[in-house]
């Protein structure tokens, strides 16, 4: 596997502004290094992460998906992580409809003061998904 | 706020993105090469222009997004630099002033979500930050103006916790005109601070100098303190809070009572009294909490009275009532100030030396208690197993600090708290022979270290290592088995009595209020505050507050300095009136909509219902903009404004085009 070395997956990251996108910012804070696989996409809340913007993700060539959010209790917005929890399902089984492997999609509450939690997992889901090589959705010529 | 008029025709207009790249001094051009992404960023279609500026939020760079706003006739700004959680607003009042809508802005971090997670790999930084500001353009190339509106604020102000901070926060809202409802658990406000012998570094008395501020408080006309009384709801936002309180049952008229102890003569039942004095000495089943309370007042014990009646007939005023009920009070606020305090650690479960095991090892706190002139002993200090006083005491610092089989923070205040406790004995018996077991010493601030270097000339013998191993010998004196580390000596300390310098710890009894205020939690355990420079007492919520031990463990100035923080901050809302809502909403596209009401039951805040048509209609003002409703419809009919699927997927679509160019 000495070709996935070299190789940089490229990483879709769902954040909500109160926690996860705060846990990204608390890791710059800290200087918690990380590999430069990840893209950030900043929504409101977990609860607005269609499975449409997953689904597209992995259209356009993502080897990974995150989809992240407050810790259960903590949402700002009562309870849409719950309901994000609940479509986790659906994508999981839509991953799986999709041919991809289930290490391609992750879920994780990771709050604002967390950024060593959120940079060990962009550090585990990089080292997974190099370990799996490229998407097999990934279109040709995309990177 | 004004609304910019040439945005109805939006859709047709030509559209003109200028690009604004932060250097951020070094903190983003240290690792992405900011000319190399401003290049190529001008390459891409609707891009006007593309700049690099050295600091874009300073006055010269907002100077420069404005002059090209309206020089180049721009109608979409994008900065990259920082996070959106400190500078969107700033950014977006940037371009308003321009004539822009603020939310035709679009920011795009490449500081915390690049240089600075990337800060050596300058390729990778460079490239990714490309990458971040192409998908930042195609978002701003769909943004649509949004309109925040205005909504009044109720000029009242609720404090959670009347310790020292929320006491502050109080009496300095209240001094400002507005109407304050301060809320305590407790049956008496003054919090940990009331259970102080001495306050360091004046060694005056604790109550000496609390008493009078809760007198104060009490008097204060604009204060309505509701003691015993804990937050049960909150609803709402900035300005418009809902709260529900509950008030829990005394079984005693505070009207009626005087707070002068005939009933508690005749209580025959008898426990230890843990809650004020750490189980020193005892209460019994009605009680006064202590001579200084405010309200002064008494309560009984539900969990323990053997209804006797005793007390009953002992109060001629006839306020015992034991059919008293928990009451609830519905409060309309405009902003919440959290100030609920702390916990000191608690040494039990793991035994730290040699706690729970060894009778004459105890906490500060119990010291506190002990040493206290109107304390269980009269200020007589004596050790537990036998009530003779201790001739040898030593003070263990950093008990559940600075360790990472507890809390790995510093509590902070603990080494001055010891270096009080060691003088007072010094100062008291000057006969005993007093140790501090330290890590390091830690006194900044007005007067601590002149404080430390006092008991340095008493005689206070200091130690630094802690003990590795404790025991009891027969005489129940403690043995430290200890190295001092400057001198590389071991030795077995033998003290009669040993005193654990307890840390601060996030109370468990707070989480409940944290999670119905949706304040966010730090990993210490304690609440967070909006940003750990610039906002220290606000949270990421607007109009909700957070001071003191609240935030983390603190003296009592700094606890001070905190809670008349959080009035300031709070009293913002209040003196304006009104306070601006987020634009960001949800709408319905009627033609779409087929009335299926699967989004109803979504909304956490009752902001959907179907109307007597059989129309959905969408109550604005109850609309947080969490868009989770939007995902529900299975149209496309309900749309959350600011992140449009077409705004979010024109995000993913640019995560992946960058070989194409």
């Amino acid at each position: 596997m000495a070709d996935n070395n070299d190789w940089e997956p490229k990483i879709v990251a769902f954040c909500c502004n109160w926690c996860s996108y705060g846990g990204a910012d608390t890791a710059g804070m800290g200087r918690f290094q990380q590999p430069a696989s990840t893209r950030v996409i900043r929504v409101m809340c977990s609860g607005r992460i269609d499975p449409l913007h997953v689904y597209n993700a992995f259209l356009e060539g993502a080897d990974a998906v995150l989809v992240t959010g407050c810790h259960l209790g903590d949402c700002h917005y009562v309870n849409g992580n719950e309901k994000t929890e609940l479509k986790y399902q659906f994508l999981e089984e839509m991953v799986k409809q999709l041919g991809l492997e289930p290490e391609r999609l992750h879920l994780n509450w990771i709050s604002a003061s967390e950024g060593e939690r959120f940079a060990n997992f962009i550090n585990d889901v990089t080292a997974k998904v190099k370990e799996i090589g490229p998407s097999p959705l990934k279109p040709e010529g995309v990177s | 706020m004004t609304q910019q008029e040439s945005t109805t025709n939006e859709e047709a207009e030509e559209l003109r993105i200028g690009a604004f790249i932060c250097e951020c001094g070094v903190n983003i051009a240290g690792a992405v090469d900011c000319n190399a992404v401003a290049d190529y960023i001008s390459t891409l279609p609707n891009v006007t222009t593309a700049v690099v500026n050295k600091y874009t939020c300073s006055d010269a760079g907002q100077d420069e997004i404005k002059k090209a706003i309206k020089e180049l006739d721009l109608n979409r700004v994008l900065v990259a630099s920082c996070t959106p959680k400190t500078h969107e607003p700033i950014f977006r009042a940037c371009v308003e002033e321009a004539g822009l809508n603020p939310y035709l802005f679009e920011f795009v971090n490449i500081r915390e979500h690049c240089s600075w997670i990337h800060m050596w790999e300058k390729e990778d930084a460079t490239r990714k930050a490309k990458e971040l500001v192409r998908m930042g353009v195609a978002r701003a190339a769909l943004l649509e103006p949004l309109q925040s509106s205005e909504v009044p604020v109720t000029n009242k102000a609720l404090v959670i916790g009347a310790g020292v901070t929320g006491m502050q926060a109080a009496m300095d809202i209240g001094d400002m005109g507005f109407q304050v409802y301060l809320v305590e658990a407790g049956p008496s406000i003054g919090g940990k601070m009331a259970q102080l012998d001495k306050t360091f570094p004046t060694n005056d008395c604790s109550i000496c100098i609390l008493g009078p501020k809760m007198v104060e408080v009490n008097r204060n006309p604009n204060i309505e303190i509701m003691s015993y009384s804990e937050v049960e709801e909150v609803d709402g936002y900035v300005g418009n809070f809902d709260v529900k309180v509950k008030h829990k049952a005394r079984y005693v008229d505070i009207d009626l009572c005087t707070g002068c102890n005939s009933c508690v003569e005749k209580c025959p039942v008898e426990v230890p009294y843990w809650e004020f004095n750490e189980g020193i000495g005892t209460r019994k089943a009605v009680y006064v909490p202590f001579p200084q309370a405010v309200p002064l007042r008494a309560l009984i014990d539900k969990s323990i009275c053997i209804d006797c009646g005793a007390c009953s007939k002992a109060c001629e005023r006839g306020a015992i009532n034991m059919d008293q009920e928990d009451t609830f009070s519905d409060l309309e606020v405009g902003v919440i100030v959290v100030c609920v305090g702390y916990d000191v650690y608690d040494p039990e479960p793991n035994h730290d030396f040699g706690f729970g095991l060894y009778d004459n090892v105890i906490t500060t706190m119990e010291f506190e208690r002990l040493i206290n002139a109107s304390g269980p002993t009269m200020g007589k200090v004596v050790r537990p197993s036998d009530v003779v006083q201790p001739k040898r005491i030593g003070f263990v610092q950093c008990v559940g600090s600075r360790d990472v089989n507890s809390n790995i923070y510093c509590s902070s205040f603990c080494c001055m708290a010891s270096l009080k406790n060691a003088q007072l004995i010094k100062e008291k018996y000057p006969d005993s022979e007093v140790y501090i077991m330290y890590m390091d010493m830690r006194t900044p601030f007005r007067m601590y270290e002149e404080f430390y270097n006092r008991a340095r000339d008493m005689d206070i013998h200091f130690i630094r290592g802690r003990p590795a191993e404790v025991t009891e010998n027969e005489d129940q004196n403690i043995i430290a088995r200890i190295e001092d580390t400057l001198t590389n000596k071991i030795e077995n300390l033998e003290l009669d009595m040993m005193v654990l310098s307890v840390g601060a710890v996030s109370p468990e009894s707070t989480e409940k209020i944290r999670q119905i205020l949706k304040v966010s939690r730090a990993a210490d355990g304690f609440m967070m505050e909006a940003h750990p420079k610039l906002k220290p007492v606000d949270t990421t919520l607007d109009g909700i507050f957070i001071g003191g031990m609240t935030q983390g463990p603190k003296d009592i100035p700094y606890s001070i300095s905190q809670g008349s923080a959080c009035a300031a901050r709070a009293t913002r809302f209040l003196a304006q009136g009104k306070a601006l809502t987020e634009g960001i909403t949800i709408a319905v596209d009627e033609d779409i909509c087929v009335r299926c009401e699967v989004c109803v039951p979504m909304c956490p805040f009752q902001a959907l219902k179907m109307d007597d048509d059989g129309k959905l209609e969408i109550i604005t003002a109850l609309c947080k903009g969490c868009g989770t409703c939007a995902v529900a419809c299975p149209t496309g009919a309900l749309q959350q404004s600011h992140y449009k699927n077409n705004q979010i997927l024109a995000q993913v679509k640019e995560v992946f085009a960058y070989e194409e160019v």
